[in-house]
């Protein structure tokens, strides 16, 4: 069945705080792996499957989490309403950013989006009366859900654990859709795309509009949990992070890049312990997987595992000619 | 206000040289490799922390900063070998995060080595600023605007009067006739990672007077010079030190007479508004794309 895959894994997720109730890693680690597999998951639609990089994936992120935290606490909105206004914002900039953008390629949309998640962060940084500026903006109240306060690190896992599955199911759902089929042809080849009667710019308009909005959900929950956003959470290193995620998980697959978030926030927990290191060993692992494994671990991985097994298949095969043949 | 206006005219192009050598970098090693390299402001930081290194070590100031022009050089060639060989033929994409994991190993050992602060270096001959018609400047101001041109002109000169440049240049044209014609190809994207380091190196080592240095330094001063060499048009190494200069003088205007905290927004839009209006920069040549 299509969904196995995505059952198996939300049955493990719904598992885990059973399994290990009050643990650091499930609740605290759980909860950062779970925003970070929303924002891959979305930006892996963008990079795997419209085959356009984003560099500047972070300030739609940011959107979100500033437009929830400043109307939640200088206007007094109710969470919910600041959230879909943050996704109103991300949208729709996305929206206007998408044509002249997307129509550059390669190391040119590169620095088109690295320069645009630049700008975004410096507002962050210098428009200290609506952001707080480089001290960030506090006190942002706990999310309220049509009455039910979410409140606790437990409650916190699971919205967000309920938050990162329904991105999935979307992505999975968005693939396998007339878009998502648009999209993959317009990777291939957007010419022939074109010739095959597809509106490749309004395919790749709607899919970044779709990914910054993942972003900016994303962001919404990311303000309300930690109840405090600065410009830090936002950078350009960020969205290098994020990008990572999805090219260490493998592009164009929904449980690569998931896998990818997972992975890099473990790892970035792990690293914690060697801090002095962690630079040195982050940049040598980008590079060595990169270098060793280009379609990233999920995928290779898999691949290298079907490719043993069907070797072994054969394999066996060959065995039960030969018999068949000695008998 | 004239004398306003010359002043942020004389800083811009200050910042602006450096950022011409940086986007130099970025056209030679793009032109031999088809490699947008992150990691170019990394050199910059290396060359200015290395040569900051050497100096305390005692030795003196002309040695310290060439020793480590060659230092960073013998890194930009490691970087070739190591890193972008065995990824050849990898997309885009890939390139360009094994380039950022690059710049983040090297600012991971900068940190290591020299730990996490910002480090001077003195100038090269005093601090007593010189009156220019009504603007101030730094004698280092003049040695960096010195050094630009120098190292401009060597560079012109080198890819087109030498056979080992034009030899280089070739290889961006077509790398396989290149290939045919006898060029050693694989040597060839060595010595433009080496070249395009050891110029990062030397412009970092011209500025670190005036901006001190430390581990981070590296990361705004990597994207400026992409940016002025995307403005220049990214294959074309003079445009890219046109596009550096243009970069810099916009950035002091913007900085003086618009806010000094936006002033990286304000590169960032002039380089967003070339993108969308002139994709190929505003000094390159016009391609037609091949389907």
């Amino acid at each position: 069945m299509r969904l196995t895959g995505f059952f198996i894994f939300a049955a493990s997720v719904a598992l885990l705080p059973v399994l290990f109730p009050n643990n650091y890693f499930v609740t605290v680690v759980g909860i950062a792996a779970g925003l970070h597999v929303i924002l891959a998951v979305g930006l892996n639609l963008l990079m795997g499957y419209a085959g356009q990089i984003s560099l500047g994936h972070a300030a739609f992120f940011g959107m979100g989490a500033y437009a929830s935290a400043i109307l939640t606490t200088r206007f007094d909105w109710p969470g919910l309403l600041a959230m879909l206004a943050g996704l109103l914002v991300a949208g729709t900039i996305a929206w206007l950013l998408a044509r002249p953008i997307l129509r550059l390629r390669g190391h040119y949309l590169a620095m088109a989006t690295l320069g645009f998640g630049i700008i975004i962060h410096v507002i962050m940084v210098q428009a200290t009366h609506w952001t707080g500026g480089p001290d960030g903006l506090g006190e942002i109240p706990p999310l309220n859900l049509l009455g039910w306060t979410v409140d606790d690190d437990q409650q916190w896992y699971g919205v967000i654990a309920a938050a990162m599955l329904l991105s999935i199911w979307l992505s999975l759902n968005m693939i396998d859709s007339r878009i998502g089929r648009a999209l993959r042809a317009v990777r291939g080849s957007e010419f022939a795309a074109q010739m095959m009667g597809i509106d490749a710019t309004r395919a790749k308009t709607q899919i970044f509009v779709v990914s910054a909005l993942f972003a900016a959900f994303a962001g919404s929950l990311f303000a309300h949990q930690q109840a405090f956003v600065s410009p830090d959470s936002f950078s350009l290193i960020i969205s290098v992070e994020l990008v990572t995620m999805v090219v260490l998980g493998g592009m164009a697959s929904t449980f690569g890049a998931a896998c990818g978030a997972i992975a890099l926030t473990l790892l970035y927990e792990g690293l914690m312990v060697f801090e002095d290191y962690e630079m040195l060993i982050h940049g040598a692992l980008l590079m060595a997987v990169m270098i060793f494994l280009p379609q990233g671990l999920f995928v290779g991985l898999s691949q290298g595992i079907r490719r043993g097994w069907t070797l072994i298949a054969s394999r066996q095969d060959v065995q039960d000619a030969r018999k068949a043949i000695q008998s | 206000m004239l004398e306003q206006i010359f002043q942020f005219l004389v800083t811009g192009i200050t910042v602006g040289s450096i950022y011409a050598l940086v986007g130099l970098g970025f056209a030679l090693i793009y032109n031999a490799s088809d490699v947008v390299n992150f990691a170019q402001g990394e050199f910059v930081m290396l060359g200015a922390m290395s040569a900051i290194a050497l100096l305390a070590a005692g030795l003196p100031l002309p040695l310290a900063a060439i020793a480590a022009t060659l230092l960073t050089a013998l890194v930009g060639l490691l970087l070739e070998r190591f890193a972008i060989e065995p990824a050849k033929g990898a997309s885009v994409i890939t390139t360009i995060i094994i380039t950022i994991g690059a710049a983040i190993f090297l600012r991971g050992v900068a940190s290591l080595l020299w730990g996490k602060n910002s480090l001077p270096l003195p100038a090269f001959s005093g601090n007593e600023p010189i009156q220019l018609g009504g603007a101030t400047l730094l004698p280092q101001s003049l040695w960096v605007l010195g050094g630009t041109v120098v190292l401009v002109a060597l560079i012109h000169a080198f890819l087109n009067r030498t056979l080992l440049g034009k030899a280089l240049l070739a290889c961006s044209v077509n790398r396989a006739a290149a290939q045919l014609v006898g060029i050693n190809v694989q040597i060839m994207l060595r010595l433009a990672y080496g070249l395009s380091a050891g110029l990062g190196a030397v412009a970092g080592i011209l500025v670190a007077p005036i901006t001190f240095s430390s581990y981070e330094a590296g990361i705004m001063l990597g994207l400026k010079g992409f940016s002025a060499a995307i403005v220049g048009g990214i294959g074309n190494p003079m445009g890219a030190v046109a596009g550096g200069l243009l970069l810099g003088v916009l950035e002091a205007l913007g900085a003086g007479l618009v806010s000094s905290g936006y002033k990286d927004a304000i590169a960032f839009m002039f380089v967003l508004m070339v993108l969308f209006f002139e994709p190929t920069g505003l000094f390159g040549h016009k391609v037609a794309e091949r389907v």
